[in-house]
């Protein structure tokens, strides 16, 4: 059983029948799916929902989608775990990481994904489609494998070896495209328009996007059904920002929240790629789109569909936006890893430093409780991280020599500590 | 005929200049706006052009080197 009724205009509020359509006849502005919040008040429960999978679909009055043309390959209640070294580190009391490193293409890509290819089906669809750096590419593969159905995955040619394999090992008819990233954008959305294929981020995008509020059921859910003062979670187009504040909002409207969500919202940018953040520090909802040149790949997102929007929610809720360097970001991805064991590609990165910021700067209170999104894990980046660690100490096979070489590090990094 | 949906994005020296009714008259493209916003900082146009296609192509050339930003209405397709 579904409860979606419609697609809407977030512009001007027409509604449309629910059809593999992306944006308003009459302003361009872009659908959403409408949902009858009355019927999924009826249908939900905390026990219910208690009662159903580990994995998004315990949710599924909530989503877009027919459950009985789902794709599961188990994605979705990944780990909230609490964080009190990397707190400490920041200057937070309270601070949670939701770690959707763990999904099956280990990023929380697989959320929106399942949505679409779900949706898909649906529609009588046979082929997915999508253009990516590198880890939507990975689960469109992924998911269309385990459908059954065939994938065409189109990739700049210079990605990381981890992200080409990554999408490769699932046999899709993958395509690295030469020329640049605007090159990349042109033809595919030429080819959008002219083939039969769901488009996972153009003709099914308003029942892609929905995915994303899967994080925040959980968020919530895992805190006991209660919201968090502050969440900070990285911008790329903007949807997953706009799509964490919509979940919550949603909670309450079907009875799931006693009381209507108070969270900031901030969100986290590289500087590299950085219009959102940009136009948020200028105090303006217009952003000015860029040229992507940033190790942040997953977030390069030059010109974000849903910017506007991500400046909209973070005007509503009082929260903010930061942007870190590639540096920056590097820290941040050693930082995590070091305090709380986790690994995450740049994106995390990218929210670690950002976060680091906004506390910094007291845009985060230290008495906020927070939730962190970590939205991928490291193996797909190594390269952002390669000769940037400590060395591993080298040593012939005697305990005379192993002993002399721990000495020496231990001497070394005492003196890198204190200089 | 061919019809194109594009955003033009004006810096703050362009906002001043008719760029829309210059190139519907310096070109055979029918030009529809359908939102746009502009304030002192910054000014965008969502439009859709009507054309034969290389005439559109010709106008959206003419029109960046002008300094008008185009973009795709979508945003871009290419996501992480």
């Amino acid at each position: 059983m579904s409860f979606e009724r419609a697609l809407r205009c977030r512009e001007c509020g027409r509604e449309y029948e629910l059809k593999p359509i992306f944006s308003c006849e009459f302003c361009f502005g872009p659908l959403e799916v409408a949902y009858d919040y009355d019927g999924i008040r009826e249908a939900i429960s905390t026990d219910s929902i208690e009662r159903g999978p580990a994995s998004l679909w315990r949710y599924a009055p909530l989503l877009p989608v027919d459950p009985q043309y789902k794709v599961d390959i188990g994605t979705g209640f990944t780990p909230l775990i609490r964080a009190d070294r990397l707190a400490k580190r920041l200057g937070l009391d309270t601070l949670w990481l939701k770690n959707d490193t763990t999904n099956p293409t280990w990023s929380f890509k697989d959320r929106v994904v399942s949505m679409a290819i779900a949706r898909a089906r649906q529609f009588g669809f046979t082929a997915m489609a999508c253009a990516s750096t590198g880890n939507l590419a990975n689960s469109v593969s992924a998911h269309s494998a385990a459908a059954g159905m065939e994938a065409f995955v189109f990739i700049p040619n210079d990605l990381e070896i981890g992200k080409v394999i990554g999408s490769a090992i699932y046999a899709p008819t993958l395509v690295m495209v030469e020329g640049n990233y605007d090159d990349v954008n042109r033809l595919c959305t030429e080819l959008a328009g002219s083939r039969p294929w769901a488009f996972v981020n153009i003709n099914v995008r308003p029942f892609y996007a929905e995915g994303s509020r899967t994080l925040s059921f959980e968020v919530a859910e895992q805190l006991g059904w209660r919201t968090p003062a502050h969440c900070v979670a990285p911008m790329a187009s903007g949807s997953l920002f706009t799509k964490i504040w919509k979940g919550f909002q949603e909670l309450h409207k079907v009875g799931l929240l006693a009381d209507e969500p108070r969270i900031r919202m901030s969100g986290a940018q590289a500087a590299g790629c950085s219009p959102i953040s940009t136009a948020f520090a200028q105090g303006t909802l217009n952003f000015v789109p860029q040229k992507p040149n940033t190790i942040a790949r997953s977030l390069a997102i030059g010109n974000p569909a849903d910017g506007y929007y991500a400046l909209k929610v973070m005007e509503e809720t009082g929260g903010g936006a930061e942007m870190a360097t590639d540096e920056e970001i590097v820290e941040g991805i050693k930082l995590l890893a070091e305090t709380e064991g986790i690994f995450a590609e740049t994106a995390g990165g990218v929210t670690i430093a950002c976060l680091q910021k906004l506390v910094a700067s007291g845009a985060i209170r230290r008495d906020e409780e927070t939730v962190a999104f970590i939205t991928g894990g490291g193996l797909k980046t190594i390269e952002a991280v390669e000769g940037k660690l400590i060395e591993p100490v080298r040593v012939p096979a005697n305990a005379e020599a192993f002993d002399a070489a721990l000495a020496a590090r231990q001497a070394r990094l005492v003196g890198v500590g204190g200089a | 005929m061919a019809t194109r949906r594009v955003r033009f994005t004006f810096e703050p020296d362009m906002i001043r200049e008719p760029v829309i009714y210059q190139l519907g008259h310096k070109f055979q493209v029918v030009t529809d706006i359908r939102m746009a916003d502009v304030d002192e900082g910054i000014g965008w146009v969502v439009l859709e052009l009507d054309g034969e296609p290389e005439e559109i192509e010709r106008s959206l050339a003419w029109a960046r080197e002008l300094g008008v930003r185009i973009d795709s209405t979508l945003g871009d397709v290419v996501e992480g």
